[in-house]
């Protein structure tokens, strides 16, 4: 499957899957669609050999995405499409924050945002240490870089080198309430990234193109790749609107929703 | 403690390449021959507690036995979530170091106390927490907290302890370990304090007073066996412990005796009544202050007995 058709089905799976079980952050899990698509496509991991010593890790930081995750793993095969109609019910092994018991492809359970980054660093400074080829990768979102943890990992890893270290922030620029520029305003981003002696790629987001080209792009320190999104990308009526970090869809939306996305 | 530590870590170094041992900018002087003999088992982070652990638990889940190591409240309460989400969630063989639990760090001041951790650190699913009492202790529970690969939580003095008559018992995880023989007064110590009780003890032993001192070094594995011989052959129990009364020690004891139906005769907690410790003192000054020292420990059993 192409990654294109791979994010549309993320996109489809996770409007079905927070409209069943009326869960929130849909808009979060749609604006991640397109990297976890172009992500997971390039990155050495093995539906068959989950576990494998090797294997590239990949942290979702913002955990609250989950299910844009469960989704592409599903497709994957890490396990069953059928598994994904139980998120968020009761017994399941789905929570609405990302979890790794039981979940088959999940490195890491998150949830509390600014834990992710610092993992993957480990994870990273892991493989320098014992000279093993795999690579580290965390997804933030942009909210989660309020959070301090996040900027003690941004200094540490230029600082060691962590040329197998990416992260990854999903930069749609809304967070729990309201635009990140009136929460706390990150920026400069780029210009802080640069001075911690990061390489820095400023994309867009949703282009494919752009994602494989930051992704596979040789690396000489930690790589983080500033993802220019739409919160809700790809349901018209979800994008940019925070009301969307909290609502799930309902019968209506849910079926507009669809008929958007497959167009 | 410290150094017990240190030299425990570093034999076991010599012959495990796992063994990772990361400093949060703390340990001056301590740790330097560890980290020139094991340079590429050592790492400072800097002063970021936070990405310490969370580093620490991406570098375990690779396969490192990881060691994290700062003083007082730094490598605990600074770090809980870290702790409770990343290592502990994922069982990942993460092990939280703190010198100078108590009032180790005296006259530094109430944020060097560290009087609260031994409870927060207990409720915590999936870690185990050990309070040595000594030298002894600490070398035999650095041993067992590397290959139970799992998280655990040690709780260390800075200064050396060792007890000149201590009866030489074993030490295993989970148990608790009996330091003096005495038939009058039993007492549950945790920590540093044990040598608070053995001083009270031979103190009182010139009074033809004997006291039972127990090591409990284990908080959460706890003995239940040792617990209910200790209630059942004693008149008077006692516990000390340099943490707040609330979910320590002697908690930890008394739901025991709850849960297992023990109906102690006379029973005394003593720790910190739920305040934190404003006044400046050396650490000695401070256990008297707040009713922790040798003279209040004398004082407690002579009421028991009725003396």
């Amino acid at each position: 499957m192409d990654t294109i058709n791979l994010a549309k089905n993320i996109r489809i799976h996770v409007l079905k899957m927070t409209s069943k079980g009326k869960s929130s952050h849909v808009g979060s899990a749609l604006s991640i669609a397109d990297i976890l698509a172009v992500l997971y496509t390039n990155i050495n991991i093995d539906p068959k050999d989950p576990l494998h010593h090797e294997r590239d890790r990949f942290i979702l930081s913002k955990g609250h995405a989950g299910a844009a995750v469960y989704a592409v793993l599903a497709e994957l095969g890490f396990f069953s499409k059928e598994v994904l109609d139980t998120h968020y019910q009761d017994g399941s092994i789905l929570s609405g924050h990302v979890s790794h018991k039981g979940v088959p492809g999940v490195e890491f359970s998150t949830g509390s945002l600014g834990h992710g980054l610092s993992v993957a660093t480990g994870f990273a400074l892991a493989a320098k240490r014992r000279s093993l080829k795999f690579n580290s990768y965390a997804l933030l979102s942009d909210g989660e870089l309020d959070e301090g943890s996040n900027w003690e990992a941004i200094l540490f890893a230029p600082h060691h080198n962590l040329d197998n270290l990416t992260c990854i922030v999903d930069y749609n620029k809304l967070q729990s309430l309201t635009t990140v520029k009136e929460t706390l305003n990150i920026e400069p981003l780029k210009d802080k990234l640069l001075s911690f002696g990061w390489d820095v790629f400023d994309i867009d987001g949703h282009k494919h193109d752009h994602i494989k080209d930051a992704l596979t792009a040789k690396a000489t320190k930690p790589k983080f790749i500033i993802a220019n999104t739409i919160k809700g990308k790809g349901v018209s009526f979800m994008e940019n609107k925070v009301v969307w970090h909290y609502r799930s869809a309902n019968e209506d939306e849910l079926s507009k929703g669809i008929k958007e996305l497959e167009e | 403690m410290r150094d017990a530590f240190i030299e425990s870590l570093s034999k076991i170094a010599e012959n495990d390449e796992d063994v990772f041992l990361i400093t949060g900018d703390l340990g001056f002087g301590v740790l330097d021959n560890f980290a020139e003999k094991f340079p590429s088992q050592f790492l400072n982070v800097g002063v970021a507690e936070q990405n310490m652990t969370g580093m620490a638990t991406g570098l375990a889940l690779s396969g490192y036995k990881v060691f994290t190591y700062s003083i007082a409240n730094f490598t605990t309460l600074r770090c809980l979530e870290q702790i409770r989400n990343d290592a502990c969630y994922h069982n990942a063989n993460v092990n939280v170091v703190s010198i100078g639990g108590g009032f180790g760090y005296g006259a530094l001041g109430m944020s060097h106390h560290a009087t609260e951790d031994l409870s927060i650190m207990r409720s915590l699913p999936n870690i185990e927490v050990i309070a040595p009492g000594d030298d002894f202790e600490t070398k035999e529970a650095t041993k067992h907290v590397i290959n139970s690969c799992k998280p655990s939580y040690l709780r260390l003095e800075r200064a050396s302890h060792t007890h000149d008559d201590d009866l030489g018992n074993i030490f295993e995880y989970g148990k608790i370990r009996q330091i003096r023989e005495g038939n009058d007064v039993a007492i549950f110590c945790a920590g540093g304090v044990t040598k608070v009780a053995m001083n009270a003890a031979k103190k009182l032993s010139e009074k033809n007073i004997t006291l039972g001192v127990y090591s409990v070094h284990s908080l959460k594995a706890i003995d239940v066996e040792t617990i209910s011989n200790v209630f059942e052959n004693y008149f008077g129990v006692i516990t000390i412990e340099e943490n707040n009364l609330i979910g320590g020690l002697g908690s930890a004891i008394s739901e025991i005796c709850i849960d297992n139906r023990i109906f102690p005769k006379s029973f005394k907690r003593m720790g910190l009544q739920d305040i934190y410790s404003s006044v400046v003192g050396s650490q000695e000054y401070l256990r008297d202050y707040y009713n922790l020292g040798e003279e209040d420990l004398i004082k407690n059993v002579l009421e028991i007995l009725d003396k």
